[in-house]
Parts: structure tokens; C-alpha cells; sequence
């Protein structure tokens, strides 16, 4: 997205003139209250580094590769920071350090608000994002919005891909238990567990080891997505809205009956064999997985399908579960930020993105979403191995279908990552067979996050 | 000569017999020549096989491709033997980054590992031979030191060498692995064994100085602790994993075990290549460098110890 | 032969320093043992100073600023269940891990000093093995063995009728206590071997003479002798024990549920500083189990130091 000669132009002088009256007035280096930004200079020599994880992002990628083509008189220089957890800690620690941060970071929409809320971005408005509203998907768009504890409100970071919920079923297992179609509601989710389990004693129709905040967070986001309310300093928990509470009452069925497999944790060497071999026979999670099924349950080629995500009554509603975005460093200096906007643009909203979805991310772009050609994996976005994989089924169509039902309202905790942490302590109790019921272990979790959030200066209180 | 019990053991408050009287357990047990038993070798070796067949899965799965490797029984082989293939693209992927983290790794061995062999001598004779005042202030504080959680020190010693700009240098690894409070320890009582003082005072009444006696009278009296500790020093430093994953970033500095820890999360990566199987044939490359140097190692150190035993 | 004395920590006897003044202090040991310490204070003792002191303190996230709060962390936690749930797991593993696997050491060791062996080279260096292998590996081959989908648990279980859970709740404390002890196994064999070494062998000839059999040799001669080792092998465990981290961190990927962020003192140490920003708490945190770890280590320094031998 560009802007025009004329707007460009207006932004460089008024980031100029707001530039020299804040250091006039010895604005120093902290963001001031109206954020200035300078213009981009394409006979300046900027150099940015970014920490990522993601694989189409990296030092050797196309996106990159296409970017530096672009604009020669950018040098980007990447880091893979390994995984999410390895990222924070490497985050969290250099800025309590106040060195060694990069200039770009990925951060998962989950994450963001914990990083928005003390400052530590920087606010993207003045470089041009908000006219980018409306071309990403809603969800993500609401995800990038954040206020800090300072109450600057602003676009903290650009969606770097999106993960509305789908389910993704082994079509072979659902028959040979004699399930037509997929479940569309919680509850014949349930009845389709029992058959799927008739199968053998290691037929589960999906697994859930109790580690995963994520997965229930999402599904609070698509039943109650008022679980978590945050106005400032002001935050209320609730786990306990009755929608959510129907699902809660479900999955205890599922694991008191041994209908989904406790013992099989995601993202395992056993977890990837079980989907190849169609004992695991469903995955309810984010639209960014095709690419590893393909990577690492290939067995299963040709038997998986994706439906639309169940939910209480059959209709259509949905929430996120992962994603990331990118985001820039409030303590970079102006010349960083400015060129490390150009590189956020390019490979979230222009080419580096189109390059990136022919390299299997899963897009934030609306326009790709709806692009036909995207959602039958044909053209430019032709990925003749995943539709192998799912049996020539249009999942792209599917998932982007999902996108759209993704329900508004949602927000995090500004300090989910910390409160993830506290997790397995408590609700993962009710999955190791000691007894302990989800619903109270949830309201152990919820008691957690209060305890947690007034330590830390908030006013925290549980509902319900 | 080396160490001697002192004489209060069980053995002397036995009475003794007579020399020349004929002794049945005379012919049975001879501690110069003892008889090896095969029972006792099959015995023994079923702790041997517990600790090998580990390393068994090892061997198994680095002749496996990455397909394989998720798909097969973990002790069967796989279709495809594909162990000269792996050993290629471990060197290979990534642009040769494995030979880096190799060479990284021998850097942080040698200079952080041989430097804490250094320290962790001298100041085992010192505190082994001399009688100063603090002595039992700085064993005191090593021991306590070591005895805190070295997790919760892992944050301020990165502030520590953050401010200092140190992070993300080699400096980072090396600094902190100088410090091996285990090294000191074998040390001190190795020294303490094997240096006789009265030999330190006839040095001294020769008109030697300190450090020339250190180095004429007792190092070569040292050699086999020497041996031990730069063995397992050289281990923990090789596989040093804690303290670099948080102070070091950039990958070019990554010693072997970070880069192999990286390579394995790629499997649970959306969209990254998993490349397990060169974990695992990596993981093999790494150990062989520590195995041959305890097998060089051990024949030094069984010379000293020979040596050692025949004098006097 | 001469006798030769020892002292620990600087108790217990020890010989004047001849032709030196004993009323003038005696720096000497400084030269050698300076650098050591020099190193120490930098790498052990200003992060420990930090972590002291912010463990009054308490950072406020909101705010974004960190305040004093006096002795509320440590207040806290004594109030904190996962905090001794977790202090309970490590005492219990070093109730019943570190005495099987020294005794498994020292019987490994004796075995191979004996003789007796086949190819005692080979045990010695295999039984070592593990203790070379990369964290990231064993995690692979454990996670594997311990499968109950499809792992070696899950082929006994299949052919034998068992039902194994190497990851439910009774017996994951038994399942890491064994990834602990095969990784260190070799690496105190070694130590207690090495202290075989240096028995002068004459003292098993007059022992023969006198008609003791080998057992006897064994009991009366090879383990007395190992009192150092067993001392710093135990030491060395309790402080190992006290700071578990690796392995438990390792298998939390194959049972999250069941190995928590607070599943030993040091991993909630760990998760605290690093995933929720609570460092101060986490500081507190650590300065207890240092207390504790120092205590426990001294009673049992103590209780070595009551045999009639000077040596530690």
C-alpha cells in the first residue's frame, strides 16, 4: 500500500515540523504525545534487524530476498529466535536490560497487549497505518489495536498472518466410525467421539493435554468472548458465562470418558504420529496448520478435510487461535523505525505478503482471502501438495469462510503470557487424573490471574 | 608417590600372622594377577547395556531420513539408509552453520574450559597446601554459591552483562564457564592427596620460590587430577546449555547444542522444514570429538597413574 | 611411608607450617587462589548480590515501575503450595535417587578397578557415554522410550499386558529419577574410580598375605578409601538434586500436565523470572533454597567429618 506523492509529502512536513518543535521544547527520545515520523528517504542508508521465528520471513527468504531488492538502500538483517517462548525471554530480558532489542519483533496477537501496555512499541499511526483499516481480516485488525497503561491508544504492530479456527478431520477414520459429516455443534462432537473411540482403544477423535491456555482462550473467544474485560487499569475475569460453561460441561464428558486422549500432548513426535495414522482423527485449531501437516503427518495424505469450526448451535461463529504479528520497538531510533515500517508494510500489506502465502503462511489480507485463486490453491497461489492432502477439497475456501465468522469483542489479558504461564498448574490439573473438574480447575486459573493482576498494579476482580 | 591411607583402617587392628605360615586364600586371591570371570562380565554388563542402548536409538535413527524418522518403530531401521546423506546435509544445511557451531563450540572448550582448569588448579593447590587467612571464607562462599538455584541468577548475570555490552559475544559463554566449583573441589582433595608438604618444604629449603615449586615439585604430581577435572570440565563446557540460550542471539555464536535445540523446534514450527533426523546424526557428530578425547585422555592419564603407583 | 594428614574446610588437624613465624599471617595462598576467586566474585557473587537484594523488591507491571516491598516475597512463599509441592518432589529424589545411583557408581567402579573384567576399558568408557550425550537427544530417545502411543512402553504394554505410564502422576518422579541417573551414573563412576586408583596396590598384596579374600580387600580396604569421593559425590548430588531442572524440562513437552512450571523450586525459579516477569519473587525464591541446600549439605559434611579419619 503507498501512499500518494501529495499525502507523502504532507506527512514528511508535518513529521518534520512536529520533529523540531518537540526537540525545541527538549522532547528527548521517549514517544511524546503526538508520535512524529519521519519520512522515508530512498538515497539514505537504513539498516533494521528483526526477530522472527517464522519461516517465510527468514534471512534467505523470498519475501525478504524480494524486499532488499526493492529497496536496495535497506539492510535487513534477521534473526530466528527459535520459537515463541525463546522470543519473550530474549524480548522481555533486553528490555529490562534496555539493550540489545531488535528493531522488529514478532509478537503473537496474544502476546501483544502485554508488550503494547508498557510503551514498548511503537505506535505505527504516524507512519500511515490506519489507512490500512478495513484490508485486513477483523479479527487481526482488532488485535493490532491497543492502548498502553499511559492511555496512548494507536496501531501497535501489522498482522503478520491470521489462524481462524477450523476443524480438520481424517475423512477415512470419520467413516470407517460411520460419521458422514463433521460435527457442527459441541454436543455432536461428543456423540462423534464415542464412535470414533468404538474404533479401537487408541482411536481418540482429538487429543488435549491440558498445556495449551490457547486453545480454551479461543474457544472462550468464540462462546463468551467477554472472559476477559480490560479498561485500563481495570480488568475483570469470567469463565463462568453459560455458553462457555455448556461447552466446559462437554469436554469434562469427553475426558472423564476417556473419549479424547489425555496422554498424547500437542506438537509431540507421538501427536504428529497419531494424526498420520488417523487415530487422531481431528483437530480442532488455527488456519495456519496445513503446512505442518503436510511437513510432518504426510501419511495421511489424501484423508484429511477441513470443516468449519463446531459451536454451540451449528451457526457460524468463530474465534482466533495464534497468529502473530510484527511489531516495532518504541526504543528504536527514528531512522530504524521509519525504514522498519516500509519492511512491515512490504511483507505484512505488499509483495513480501503475496510471496509469503505462496510459501504457506496463512494470510491476514482480506483481498487475499477472497482472491479465488487463493482459495482453490490454483494460479499464484498453487500448493498442489496440500490439495493432495486434503483430497482436492477447496480448504482454503474454508478457512477463509472461518475468518469471516470470527466474533468481535474479544480481548486479552495485558499480561496473558504470565497468566499462560500459570495454566497448567491449575486447569491442567483436571487433565492429569487427579481428580480435579475442569470447571474448578478453570475458576483456580481465573483466581490466579486476580492474584496475579493486583500484584502487578491492576485492579483485577473474578466474576462469577 | 602417590596418596597412602592413613594407617587406622580395619587391616591393621586385624591380628597379624605369622610370615611363612601356608595360607589356603594364598592361591585363591592374588591382587597382582586376579582371575577375570566371565559371570561377573555379563553381570556388570547389564549396566552396561542400560546405558548403551541409548545410544543405540542413536546410531539407529541417524541412518534414518526425516520421513522415517517419524514414521518408523524407533529401534527398527528404515526403508532408506540414509546415514552418509545425513552426515552431508548436517554440514551442509543452513550454509554450513553446523561447521560454525562446531568450531564456536571448540572455542568456548578451549579457552572458557581450559581456563577454568587453570583457575580451578591453582587455587585447588592454594587452598590444598596453604594455611591463609580466608581460607575458610572462600569455601564457605564457593560452596554456598553454587548451592543457589541457577536459575534465579540467570537474569541479573544477563542485566550484569548486558550493561556491559557483552551479550551476544563469545565473551558471554566463555566468561561464566570459567567459574567450575566441581573442578575446584576435585581439585583441592586431589591436591591434597597426591602433594606430600614435607616434599613442598624441601623445594623451599632448596631457595625455590612459590610458583616455581608449583610448577617443578607439584603440577607433574597433579597430572592425572589434572586429567580428570579437564575431562569433565571439557563435558559441561561442550554441552554448556542454560546460560548461552539466554545470553547469546545471534546463531554465529551458537555453540553445537544451541544450533542442534534450534534445528529440533523447527519440527514444531507451522511451516518450518523438521529436520529431526539431522538433529539426531548431529547429535552423533558431537559426541565423537568428546569420545575421542577420553579415550586419548585415559592413556595419559593411566601412564601417570602407573607412574605414579611404582615409585617407592 | 610417610603419613600424611588431611583437613576439610579447613577443620581438623593439620601440620605447622615449619620455619615460618606462625604469628605473621601467611598470604601466600592469595597468589594462588586470587584468580579463581577474582573470576567468582564476578560470575557467582554480583549476580547473587542483585538477586538478594531485588528479592525485596517487587515490580509492578502496570506502573512499570518496581518498588520495595521488605520481606513480603519471602512471606509469600511460605504461603505458596506450588513452592513446596515442588521443595517436597527434590527431597524426595534425593532420598531415593542419589543413594541407588552412587551405590550403583561405586559397584561399577570397585568392579571395574577389580580386574575381574573383560574388557574394562570398554565398561568405563560406555558407562560414560550417556553423561556426553547432548540434553536435546535424550530428550528425543527418553520421549521415545517412555511413549505410551507409540513408544517402547507402548510395544511392552502391547506384548506383555501391562498397562506402564512412565508419565501419570505416581510414577514420573521414578520415570526422570532414572533419565538422572543413567546421564550421571558414569560421571561418579569415574570419580570413585579414580579414587580407586590411587590405593597403593602393596596394601592388597600384605592384605593377601594376611589371608583376606577379595570381598574382604573390598570392604576393608576399597570403600574406606572412598570416604573422600562418596563425600564429594554426595555433596555434589545434594546441590545437583536441589537445583533439578534439566531433565524434568526436558520430558515437560511429553506430559505437561504432569510436570508443571513449578514442578521443581528451580523451574518455577525459572518460569517466574522468565514468563511472568515475577524475578524479585523468583530471587526470594532462590536465596531459600540456597539456605536450605547449604543447611542440608553441612549436616551431612557434619556427619562425615564424625568418622575417626580426618579426611573429607
Amino acid at each position: 500500500m503507498r501512499f500518494s506523492t501529495m499525502k507523502r509529502a504532507l506527512a514528511g512536513i508535518t513529521a518534520v515540523g512536529v520533529t523540531l518543535a518537540l526537540a525545541a521544547c527538549g522532547g528527548g527520545g521517549t514517544p511524546a504525545s503526538t508520535p512524529s515520523a519521519a519520512a522515508f528517504d530512498s538515497n539514505k542508508e537504513y539498516s533494521i534487524s528483526v526477530w522472527t521465528w517464522e519461516p517465510t520471513i527468514q534471512q534467505d527468504s523470498e519475501a525478504v530476498k524480494e524486499f532488499e531488492k526493492q529497496f536496495p538502500n535497506v539492510k535487513v538483517s534477521v534473526t530466528n529466535t527459535g520459537g515463541a517462548a525463546d522470543e519473550y525471554t530474549a524480548l522481555s530480558n533486553a528490555l529490562q536490560a534496555g539493550t540489545g532489542l531488535p528493531d522488529v519483533a514478532q509478537i503473537e496477537y496474544y502476546a501483544l497487549p502485554q508488550y503494547a501496555i508498557g510503551s514498548n512499541l511503537a505506535d505505527l499511526t504516524p507512519f500511515g497505518a490506519g489507512s490500512l483499516e478495513g484490508q485486513y481480516t477483523p479479527g487481526t485488525w482488532t488485535a493490532i489495536n491497543q492502548t498502553t497503561a499511559k492511555g496512548a491508544a494507536g496501531i501497535y504492530a501489522l498482522p503478520m498472518d491470521s489462524g481462524p479456527m477450523a476443524l480438520f478431520y481424517n475423512e477415512e477414520t470419520f467413516q470407517k466410525a460411520g460419521i458422514d459429516t463433521p460435527p457442527t455443534t459441541w454436543d455432536q462432537f461428543y456423540e462423534d467421539a464415542k464412535k470414533i473411540h468404538a474404533l479401537g482403544d487408541n482411536y481418540y477423535i482429538t487429543s488435549d493435554s491440558g498445556n495449551d491456555a490457547g486453545y480454551l482462550t479461543s474457544i472462550m473467544w468464540q462462546l463468551s468472548p467477554g472472559a476477559f474485560k480490560v479498561d485500563g487499569q481495570n480488568v475483570t475475569v469470567d469463565f463462568t458465562d453459560p455458553n462457555f460453561a455448556k461447552f466446559v460441561e462437554v469436554w469434562q464428558k469427553l475426558i472423564d470418558e476417556d473419549l479424547i486422549s489425555t496422554s498424547i500432548t500437542g506438537w509431540s513426535d507421538e501427536w504428529f504420529k497419531g494424526l498420520a495414522d488417523g487415530t487422531l482423527a481431528s483437530l480442532p485449531t488455527g488456519a495456519w496448520m496445513p503446512a505442518n501437516l503436510l511437513a510432518n503427518s504426510a501419511d495421511a495424505s489424501g484423508n484429511f478435510r477441513v470443516a468449519p469450526m463446531p459451536s454451540l448451535d451449528g451457526s457460524p461463529v468463530n474465534a482466533e487461535n495464534g497468529g502473530s504479528s510484527l511489531a516495532v520497538m518504541a526504543a528504536s531510533p527514528a531512522d530504524n523505525q521509519v525504514a522498519a515500517y516500509k519492511f512491515l508494510e512490504f511483507v505484512s500489506n505488499g509483495d513480501g505478503a503475496k510471496l509469503r502465502v505462496q510459501a504457506g503462511n496463512f494470510p491476514s489480507l482480506q483481498s487475499t482471502l477472497d482472491d479465488p485463486a487463493f482459495q482453490s490453491s490454483t494460479g499464484d497461489y498453487a500448493a498442489p501438495d496440500l490439495l493432495k492432502y486434503f483430497g482436492n477439497q477447496e480448504y482454503n475456501k474454508v478457512l477463509a469462510e472461518g475468518a469471516g465468522t470470527v466474533n468481535t469483542g474479544w480481548s486479552y489479558l495485558p499480561y496473558q503470557v504470565a497468566a499462560n504461564s500459570k495454566f497448567a498448574d491449575t486447569v491442567g490439573k483436571a487433565y492429569n487424573k487427579s481428580g480435579t473438574k475442569l470447571a474448578d480447575g478453570l475458576s483456580a486459573w481465573a483466581d490466579a490471574i486476580v492474584s496475579y493482576g493486583n500484584e502487578q498494579g491492576y485492579n483485577v476482580t473474578k466474576v462469577g | 608417590m602417590t596418596a597412602t591411607t592413613a594407617p587406622r583402617t580395619k587391616e591393621s587392628r586385624r591380628p597379624r600372622r605369622a610370615v611363612g605360615v601356608p595360607r589356603a586364600s594364598l592361591r585363591r586371591y592374588d591382587p597382582a594377577a586376579p582371575r577375570r570371570s566371565w559371570l561377573f562380565t555379563v553381570v556388570t554388563g547389564i549396566f552396561l547395556l542400560y546405558a548403551l542402548f541409548p545410544l543405540a536409538y542413536l546410531l539407529i535413527n541417524a541412518t534414518k531420513t526425516q520421513q522415517d524418522f517419524i514414521s518408523t518403530f524407533g529401534f527398527a531401521f528404515g526403508g532408506h539408509f540414509a546415514l552418509w546423506d545425513n552426515i552431508v546435509q548436517v554440514f551442509t544445511y543452513n550454509n554450513g552453520m553446523f561447521t560454525r557451531w562446531l568450531l564456536n563450540t571448540l572455542l568456548y572448550v578451549i579457552i572458557g574450559g581450559g581456563g577454568a582448569v587453570f583457575l580451578a588448579v591453582l587455587a585447588g593447590y592454594g587452598l590444598a597446601k596453604y594455611r591463609f587467612p580466608g581460607r575458610t571464607a572462600v569455601f564457605m562462599t564457593v560452596m554456598g554459591a553454587i548451592a543457589v538455584p541457577s536459575a534465579a541468577l540467570a537474569v541479573p548475570t544477563f542485566l550484569m552483562f548486558a550493561r556491559m555490552g557483552l551479550t551476544n559475544t563469545p565473551l558471554a559463554v566463555i566468561i561464566p564457564s570459567l567459574v567450575a566449583p566441581f573442578g575446584l573441589y576435585l581439585m583441592y582433595i586431589f591436591a591434597s592427596e597426591s602433594v606430600p608438604t614435607e616434599l613442598l618444604e624441601a623445594a623451599r629449603m632448596d631457595g625455590s620460590s612459590e610458583l616455581r615449586t608449583f610448577f617443578q615439585v607439584s603440577l607433574p604430581l597433579l597430572a592425572p587430577g589434572i586429567v580428570t577435572v579437564s575431562l569433565f570440565t571439557a563435558t559441561t563446557t561442550w554441552n554448556n546449555y542454560f546460560l548461552p540460550l539466554i545470553m547469546l542471539k545471534d546463531q554465529n555464536w551458537y555453540p553445537l547444542i544451541i544450533g542442534l535445540n534450534q534445528w529440533n523446534q523447527q519440527a514444531y514450527i507451522p511451516g518450518a522444514e523438521p529436520v529431526q533426523n539431522l538433529v539426531v546424526t548431529g547429535s552423533l557428530i558431537t559426541i565423537v570429538p568428546l569420545i575421542v578425547t577420553f579415550l586419548f585422555l585415559q592413556r595419559y592419564w593411566q601412564a601417570g597413574l602407573s607412574a605414579g603407583s611404582v615409585k617407592e | 611411608m610417610t603419613t600424611i594428614t588431611h583437613d576439610v574446610a579447613g577443620t581438623g588437624a593439620s601440620r605447622p607450617a615449619p620455619k615460618l613465624n606462625r604469628r605473621r599471617k601467611d598470604w601466600r595462598g592469595w597468589g594462588f587462589v586470587g584468580p579463581f576467586v577474582l573470576v567468582f566474585l564476578f560470575v557467582f557473587i554480583a549476580p547473587l548480590v542483585y538477586a538478594l537484594a531485588s528479592s525485596l523488591f517487587s515490580y509492578r507491571a502496570f506502573f512499570d515501575e518496581t518498588v520495595f516491598v521488605g520481606l513480603s516475597n519471602y512471606l509469600k512463599l511460605f504461603g505458596d503450595p506450588l513452592f513446596w509441592s515442588g521443595l517436597w518432589r527434590v527431597i524426595l529424589v534425593l532420598l531415593i535417587q542419589v543413594p541407588i545411583m552412587l551405590a550403583i557408581a561405586m559397584f561399577l567402579a570397585i568392579a571395574i578397578d577389580s580386574g575381574r573384567l573383560h574388557g574394562s576399558n570398554f565398561f568405563r568408557l560406555s558407562v560414560f557415554l550417556p553423561y556426553l550425550i547432548p540434553t536435546v537427544v535424550a530428550a528425543l530417545m527418553w520421549g521415545f522410550m517412555y511413549g505410551t502411543n507409540y513408544g517402547l512402553v507402548s510395544q511392552l504394554n502391547g506384548a506383555f499386558d501391562w498397562h506402564l505410564n512412565p508419565f501419570a502422576n505416581r510414577w514420573i518422579l521414578a520415570s526422570i529419577s532414572n533419565v538422572i541417573t543413567w546421564t550421571y551414573v558414569g560421571y561418579n563412576m569415574l570419580i570413585f574410580y579414580s579414587s580407586l586408583r590411587t590405593i597403593n596396590t602393596s596394601l592388597y598384596e600384605a592384605a593377601a598375605i594376611d589371608g583376606a579374600n577379595e570381598w574382604q580387600i573390598v570392604r576393608s580396604i576399597k570403600i574406606p578409601h572412598l570416604r573422600g569421593s562418596i563425600a564429594i559425590t554426595t555433596i555434589f548430588s545434594i546441590i545437583g538434586t536441589f537445583q533439578l531442572f534439566n531433565e524434568p524440562s526436558i520430558m515437560q513437552k511429553m506430559a505437561p500436565s504432569v510436570i508443571t512450571n513449578s514442578f521443581t523450586p528451580n523451574m518455577y525459579a525459572y518460569n517466574l523470572s522468565f514468563s511472568s516477569g515475577q524475578q524479585e519473587y523468583a530471587a526470594a525464591l532462590a536465596i531459600v533454597m540456597g539456605i536450605i541446600t547449604v543447611a542440608i549439605a553441612y549436616v551431612v559434611q557434619l556427619r562425615g567429618l564424625n568418622t575417626n579419619e580426618g579426611r573429607g
